[in-house]
């Protein structure tokens, strides 16, 4: 399978409460196999799940929230969060969690993929996708 | 045109999965290739036989097995959903030690890969949850 396509995953949920925040996690994680042009969304409450210091220890969950650092590593280029959203629930960046990325090839680096945008970004981020996974 | 379809709900709670139906079925009838329904989240319950709606409700499980028998349509449930949620084929019984099997016929079970290469096959994906 040759074909490249943009992929968008919408995250629109709180990361504990329901599952579609982890089982969207693990189609992420199995989908960087495909080797597709990947990129998230973080929007309404989906910008909790990139909240730092989160901890489950007395909720008896499991804490998938280290999984993001790692998505860089995963092939993932991007990890975008609405601003919009951000403010509604009295959060900042400073906030959320960086997650690192490197190229192995080019030897490319970047800090922290991890970046704020705005309504307008969000709608032309879905336009240029070419597969939307909402969840 | 070729689709893709997702279904993340469960019948009965949802409408999505009502919606999911009715749009693949209208779309097959229209002459459109469906590439694969994929079952994710509470959606694999759809893939239960053990479902049993009373007799003056729609029975939604089945009315996936008659479309898929009709069109040959590919019913995937995610496997990593379906061991959460009791959902068991021959294989999974064997594999997991499980005493019985409770799956569809016509639906089969398998890895996210699936949803992954249906996005990737079709020209749209089509997302059918709350």
């Amino acid at each position: 399978m040759s074909d490249i396509k943009k992929f968008m995953y919408l995250n629109r949920r709180a990361p504990y409460g329901t599952i579609y925040a982890w089982e969207s996690l693990e189609v992420v994680l199995i989908g960087a196999a495909f080797d597709q042009e990947v990129s998230l969304i973080f929007m309404d409450d989906g910008v909790f799940q990139l909240v730092k210091g989160s901890d489950t220890s007395q909720s008896d969950m499991k804490n998938f929230m280290p999984t993001y650092r790692t998505l860089g590593d995963y092939g993932v280029r991007h990890l975008y969060v609405d601003k919009a959203s951000l403010e509604a629930r009295g959060l900042t960046q400073e906030d959320l969690i960086e997650v690192a990325w490197e190229d192995f090839e080019t030897e490319e680096e970047v800090d922290n993929i991890v970046e704020p945008v705005d309504a307008d970004q969000v709608a032309q981020l879905m336009a240029e996708s070419e597969v939307v996974f909402s969840f | 045109m070729k689709l893709a379809v997702q279904v993340n709900e469960g019948p009965y709670q949802h409408q999505a999965t009502d919606s999911a139906y009715h749009f693949t079925k209208a779309a097959l009838e229209k002459g459109h290739e469906v590439f694969r329904v994929f079952f994710y989240h509470d959606g694999v319950l759809n893939g239960t036989r053990l479902t049993t709606p009373p007799q003056d409700d729609r029975n939604i499980v089945k009315r996936w097995v008659e479309l898929a028998e009709k069109y040959d349509l590919d019913l995937v449930l995610c496997v990593a959903a379906a061991q959460r949620r009791g959902l068991v084929d021959e294989g999974e019984a064997q594999r997991n030690g499980k005493d019985a099997t409770n799956i569809a016929p016509k639906f089969r079970i398998s890895g996210l890969g699936q949803l992954v290469e249906a996005a990737i096959q079709a020209d749209r994906l089509v997302v059918f949850g709350d």
